[in-house]
């Protein structure tokens, strides 16, 4: 950062913001930070002070069969989800960059909308369509409802790179001897690999902690998250804490590759 | 020059929506000429360039390249390259990899490919850089990548959209002999477009004056700036004195033109009696005297209201008793003799063959 001249600063001013900043952070993150604090504490309830270091939990939850069986299916609907929506958004993203047409405004509206609904409406409807047409229950259930959730986010993350882009650029492809798929390939897709790389893992993340609308469609075909709420109303057990923390770490990295990949990344130079 | 023209545009228009910008044009383009097309913003000059590359379609009119019509023919398919005013390199490509671009989409081999995008590189003296990025070239050398990437598939035409606007002005002079030699070793028709009389002039062969999607006057650089055809010319050159008036009769019979601030004599029998025109004189042709000038001459009373000085030459500025507004160009030496200060009467002359008469 550049501070310029530090006689411009007021030692008070910077000491309250930092503190301002250190407190906004420890509002957000305390509760995970405890946590993953006592997911590694050997005492049956959180409790301070603390007991032994220990892994126990973390050896118990590998040993259930149940925890392995959400990780599997919130890992398949995740890597499907992800491909399905960023593929969604970005044709919904190049269609907005592209044409201009009647009713355009509502299209880019609708497109976007998903994320603003309230899940628990949300599930709700997607719950009594996904019944109707037989496929409630299903893990297919999950990956569609998700994909509805996820795509925008896709969409508005391509959407930014396209709007980086010189316009000229498609159509000195064009200019250049490339059809429009040849362009597509070798010059829209490219310039767009860190913002679709970074759509994967956004969406990902999005689908990996999606809990209330997989909990009203996946019937037995529960995601990790949904059988954490099954673990806590049966018996609060630390082993929560230890899934806890493994989603939390998992969701983090997803969304920090993402960071990387379209904030700092060596293919996201501009010209 | 072969007799048939490479490029022609038959009553080609372009209209977007109610907005007419290119009207009704016919234009010949020949086969290993250097054609500047110039004109203010929003003339139709870019719109007429994107048409012959396929980016936009005529509304009317057939455009044919080398006597075949391409109206329906998609830009890909045309040998049309462009060199964009942003210049429009693949950020995420390296300078050969630009430069192999429109070989790679016409199916060439790839040792054959970089073979000959190696040789244009050489050939723009930037083959040092071929596995750069974009990003870490200068201005200079990213037009000479956007040169050999449009010109390493050795076309018929290539198309130049204001492509030095970015430059400063060192370089671009630099890059307008570059592109004048390169123009004249490769034989390929040159098609630029440019707001820019200087640029436009120092390499064409033949300019292309457009306003409000109209031509002005086609011509070459010494016809159109001796004689411009229409008012709007003369102003845009800015290099004359134009006075409004009406063709006329002397007592004498001859042609003159009646303006605010007396009648002059034409050269020939031109205009029609009546008719509202205007006279254009090139600054550099009037002469300034201390003393009403005797002879056949055409002059004019005028005060001075100031000068400039640029390098060898000075601009003076005068203003008759009309209040019309007068220039001359004139080199130190030959201002020396003249008693020049603000305020001052002088007499302007020029020869009568010195003067055209423009439309209104």
């Amino acid at each position: 950062m550049n501070t310029g001249n530090p006689a411009n600063r007021s030692p008070l001013l910077h000491g309250l913001l930092m503190l301002y900043v250190v407190l906004a952070y420890l509002f957000v993150f305390a509760p995970i930070l405890a946590s993953f604090v006592f997911s590694f504490n050997s005492d049956r309830f959180p409790s301070i002070p603390l007991g032994q270091f220990s892994t126990e939990w973390y050896r118990a939850v590998a040993a259930d069969p149940l925890v392995w069986e959400g990780l599997r299916n919130t890992l398949l609907v995740g890597v499907v989800v992800a491909l399905i929506s960023t593929a969604l958004g970005f044709g919904a993203a190049y269609t907005d960059y592209r044409y201009s047409f009647l009713g355009k405004q509502v299209y880019l509206a609708l497109a976007l909308l998903p994320p603003t609904i309230p899940v628990v409406i949300m599930g709700l409807a997607m719950l009594a369509f996904l019944s109707r047409v037989n496929l409630s229950g299903d893990a297919l259930a999950v990956i569609i409802a998700h994909v509805v959730i996820c795509a925008p986010f896709a969409m508005a993350v391509i959407r930014l790179r396209l709007s980086q882009m010189d316009p000229s650029l498609e159509q000195a492809a064009w200019n250049l001897g490339a059809s429009e798929w040849a362009a597509m390939r070798h010059v829209i897709i490219p310039f767009c690999r860190p913002a679709i790389l970074g759509a994967l893992f956004v969406t990902m993340a999005v689908s990996f902690d999606e809990f209330a609308i997989a909990w009203f469609v996946s019937g037995l075909n529960e995601t990790l998250p949904v059988k954490v709420l099954g673990f806590l109303q049966g018996q609060v057990s630390p082993r929560i804490n230890a899934i806890g923390t493994f989603v939390f770490v998992t969701s983090m990295m997803l969304l920090i590759l993402a960071q990387l990949l379209l904030g700092h990344g060596p293919a996201s130079r501009k010209e | 020059m072969t007799q048939a023209p490479l490029v022609s545009f038959e009553g080609v228009a372009k209209r977007f929506g109610s907005y007419i910008a290119v009207q009704k044009m016919d234009l010949k383009i020949w086969q290993g000429e250097f054609l500047a097309i110039m004109g203010s913003s929003g003339c139709g000059k870019t719109t007429t360039l994107r048409m012959l590359a396929g980016l936009e379609a005529p509304s009317e009119g057939v455009i044919r390249l080398a006597g075949k019509p391409i109206n329906d023919l998609p830009s890909w398919a045309r040998d049309t390259p462009m060199v964009w005013q942003s210049l429009a390199l693949f950020p995420f490509l390296s300078v050969i990899e630009n430069v192999e671009f429109a070989l790679k989409m016409r199916g060439v081999g790839r040792a054959e490919r970089r073979r000959r995008a190696e040789q244009w590189l050489d050939r723009m003296q930037i083959g040092e850089f071929a596995d750069r990025d974009i990003s870490q070239l200068s201005g200079g050398q990213r037009q000479r990548v956007a040169l050999a990437r449009s010109l390493v598939v050795e076309p018929q035409i290539l198309l130049l959209d204001e492509p030095l606007s970015a430059l400063d002005a060192a370089l671009k002079v630099r890059m307008q002999s570059v592109l004048k030699t390169l123009q004249r070793e490769t034989g390929i028709t040159f098609v630029y477009v440019t707001h820019s009389q200087s640029e436009a002039f120092s390499m064409a062969d033949r300019v292309v004056i457009m306003s409000r999607g109209k031509i002005e006057q086609i011509g070459t650089p010494q016809d159109i700036y001796r004689a411009p055809r229409t008012r709007f010319v003369a102003d845009f050159l800015g290099a004359s004195n134009i006075f409004s008036g009406k063709v006329a009769r002397d007592p004498q019979g001859r042609t003159v033109i009646a303006t605010d601030s007396g009648q002059f004599a034409l050269p020939g029998n031109v205009g029609v009696s009546g008719q509202p025109a205007s006279l254009t004189v090139l600054d550099t042709r009037m002469q300034i005297h201390d003393q009403p000038p005797g002879g056949a001459r055409n002059s004019v009373a005028a005060r001075m209201v100031g000068e400039e000085f640029v390098g060898a030459t000075a601009t003076i500025y005068f203003e008759t008793e009309a209040g019309q507004e007068l220039r001359v160009q004139k080199s130190h030496e030959d201002l020396a003799g003249l008693p020049l200060s603000i305020g001052q009467p002088f007499h302007l002359s020029w020869a009568m063959e010195d003067g055209h008469l423009v439309q209104e």
